[in-house]
């Protein structure tokens, strides 16, 4: 390499922290879960792939924009409380790696029913966002980029207004700090629950349009919970400053990885280089980036 | 179809008779009469398949059913015993075919112990996710490097021949009883492994690390151990796999999907029982077969391909589901209760 072209750097660099923003998009659904109810939700990427499906079909059957939209965040809903109903709640008290497996058979269930509803071809998703790149002293950015970006930052100012000053956020943390305290309390867990799951897919429904404008809407889009995964290690499951803050470092160090060590490794490291970052860092420091340092990882 | 579930028991269960004769009377069975009243199809199709995920059962069960640290990177430990027994075999003349399959095995325990590392310092949903680096990097590797597979330029080779001392295990039934001989070796290895010492401090480290500690289990050592010898079966599962199932070698079939696959053996059939790996496994190999036969008989053409794999896909996970919640000890704790019932024993 004869020189290092900074402008070339930045504009890597910023892609990815970009890109980053949309592993964070999926990484908050899990923590939101996570947080109240100690569940790692592997179902995530299947709800994301079911509200885009849902969103998409009913746009091609010439369902208007905003009657699609409000279409689906009903079926989330009721997905939500329907989750909670027939796996959570049966499930109550049962070590959190069997309440993940369940969500691993969840995950399953979502996946077959959205396609045997919707089909399996590829769905183009058109928000109306073009997507020119934007020129910003000297560095080209996606504008897509850029409304996802603002869309992220939106959700996580609401999710923090909800946690930290409204009622149900109040309730929320007693359930995520001891759910048997908030038992005692009066807190109705089971509604509780359904409301975070619902919260989680609409969530997944955010995240899924957007990644789903990206990749076009298929299968493959259940997948980028591989993505969040990582996320969420080096953030820590429970914190979603950590999503956010785990996301642009994996997003950036991603890209950069692959331009500039790309030909070390012979290229296509994208399907584990993110994991080898959170490894890394949690064999330095094993509580994470924001998770909770008394617990455990456990 | 009462043949398959026939050695889909080879292990024990308490009977009133000696607790060694109903798995010894499975294997004979397996050896004796299989053979003879199976045809071409149902071994190819359904039994050796079953063998093969059977015995990769038992590896991950000794490490997330006995010591309790969940993989989801098993599929990649079978890739590493396939393509290592590719290799050895390719690569060191004369090798005999079970020092390949060992030295195979081995190479799959010494990855298992790399990748079992974070186990030291994660635990739970941290260590689950790290095993995923595992299943990915394996898979980025074989493909990447042509060396692995000889620079073949699909990537997918014929496995090599089966043969020990001049006798060649070839057709559907000397593929089959080369593979059940494997198995039945490695099941009886695991049954005396949980029963010994070793066995002793996976549980304890699975059911409270601290106490395990404090009782003198070395549980870093206790921990590696599991890694390397569920590695080690789940390697020879993968050569079993490769060289006796499909015949080919190639990264493509051990996916993320598999490593799920065997995963809900074990939790159909039971965490921490050597017998569920085997009824999980039947359970996962033959019901897609019975599904498709059932969905085309009463659906007709409508139930094509595509709608099978789908629905095939909400089944298994509802039956996840199912099993977690009614029956959380799996198909080998359902067994019990009807083996009790039939002898008229019933519970205090």
């Amino acid at each position: 390499m004869t020189g290092f072209d900074f402008t070339f750097f930045l504009e890597v660099l910023v892609g990815g922290l970009l890109s980053g923003v949309m592993y964070s998009l999926v990484a908050i659904g899990f923590v939101l879960i996570y947080k109240t109810s100690g569940v790692l939700n592997f179902a995530q990427g299947a709800m994301l792939l079911f509200a885009a499906l849902t969103f998409v079909s009913l746009v091609e059957r010439g369902v208007p924009f905003a009657l699609a939209l409000a279409i689906t965040f009903l079926v989330m809903v009721l997905l939500g409380i329907t989750i909670e109903r027939t796996v959570l709640r049966p499930l109550v008290n049962k070590p959190p790696i069997t309440l993940f497996m369940a969500t691993l058979g969840l995950s399953y269930i979502i996946e077959g029913a959205a396609q045997l509803i919707w089909g399996t071809q590829v769905h183009g998703l058109d928000l109306g966002i073009d997507d020119t790149p934007l020129e910003i002293s000297g560095i080209l950015i996606s504008k897509f980029d850029l409304f996802a970006a603002a869309v992220a930052a939106t959700m996580v100012a609401v999710l923090t207004v909800l946690f930290r000053w409204t009622r149900v956020g109040l309730a929320f943390r007693a359930v995520a700090d001891d759910q048997f305290a908030a038992l005692a309390v009066g807190l109705r867990l089971p509604r509780i629950w359904a409301t975070v799951w619902t919260a989680a897919g609409l969530i997944a429904l955010v995240a899924g349009l957007l990644w789903g404008a990206r990749l076009g809407v298929q299968f493959s889009l259940s997948l980028v919970v591989l993505k969040a995964l990582p996320v969420l290690v080096l953030g820590g499951f429970d914190s979603i400053l950590g999503a956010i803050v785990g996301g642009l470092l994996i997003g950036a160090s991603e890209k950069l990885a692959e331009v500039y060590l790309g030909d070390v490794f012979g290229g296509g490291i994208e399907s584990w280089f993110a994991y080898a970052i959170a490894l890394a860092f949690l064999l330095i420091r094993p509580a994470g980036l924001f998770g909770q340092k008394l617990v455990e990882r456990a | 179809m009462a043949n398959v579930a026939a050695p889909s028991t080879s292990n024990s269960f308490s009977w009133q008779v000696p607790a060694w004769l109903a798995p010894l009377a499975v294997v004979v069975a397996a050896f004796g009469v299989v053979p003879f009243v199976a045809s071409p199809y149902v071994i190819e199709a359904i039994l050796l398949p079953f063998l093969a995920l059977s015995l990769a059962a038992v590896g991950l069960n000794i490490l997330t059913g006995y010591a309790g640290q969940l993989s989801l990177g098993s599929a990649a430990f079978m890739a590493v015993g396939a393509f290592a027994a590719y290799n050895f075999n390719l690569r060191v003349d004369g090798l005999p075919l079970i020092v390949t399959i060992i030295l195979a095995g081995a190479t799959a325990a010494a990855i298992g112990i790399v990748f079992g590392l974070p186990s030291l310092r994660l635990k739970g949903f941290y260590l689950a996710v790290s095993t995923l680096a595992a299943q990915f990097f394996v898979q980025w590797a074989l493909t990447k490097f042509g060396w692995f597979s000889n620079n073949s330029p699909s990537g997918v080779i014929d496995a090599p021949p089966l043969a020990i001392a001049g006798v060649t295990f070839d057709g559907a039934v000397g593929r089959y009883l080369f593979a059940l001989s494997v198995v039945t070796v490695l099941t009886a290895f695991a049954y005396r492994l949980v029963r010994s010492q070793a066995g002793r401090n996976f549980i304890a480290v699975r059911d409270n690390e601290l106490a395990a500690r404090v009782l003198g289990v070395p549980v870093l050592r206790t921990k590696l151990l599991a890694f390397a010898i569920s590695s080690f079966i789940i390697g020879i599962a993968g050569v079993l796999w490769a060289f006796a199932y499909l015949r080919t070698v190639e990264p493509h079939g051990f996916n993320l999907d598999r490593s799920f696959q065997i995963l809900f053996i074990i939790i159909i059939g039971g965490l921490a029982t050597i017998r569920g790996a085997f009824f999980g496994a039947a359970l996962i190999v033959v019901f897609p077969l019975i599904l498709s036969r059932l969905g085309s008989a009463v659906f007709g053409t409508v139930f094509d391909s595509g709608v099978l794999d789908m629905s095939q896909r909400i089944v298994i996970g509802a039956l996840i589901i199912i099993f977690l919640i009614a029956e959380p000890d799996g198909l080998a704790a359902l067994w019990d209760r009807l083996i009790k019932r039939a002898h008229g024993r019933t519970e205090p």
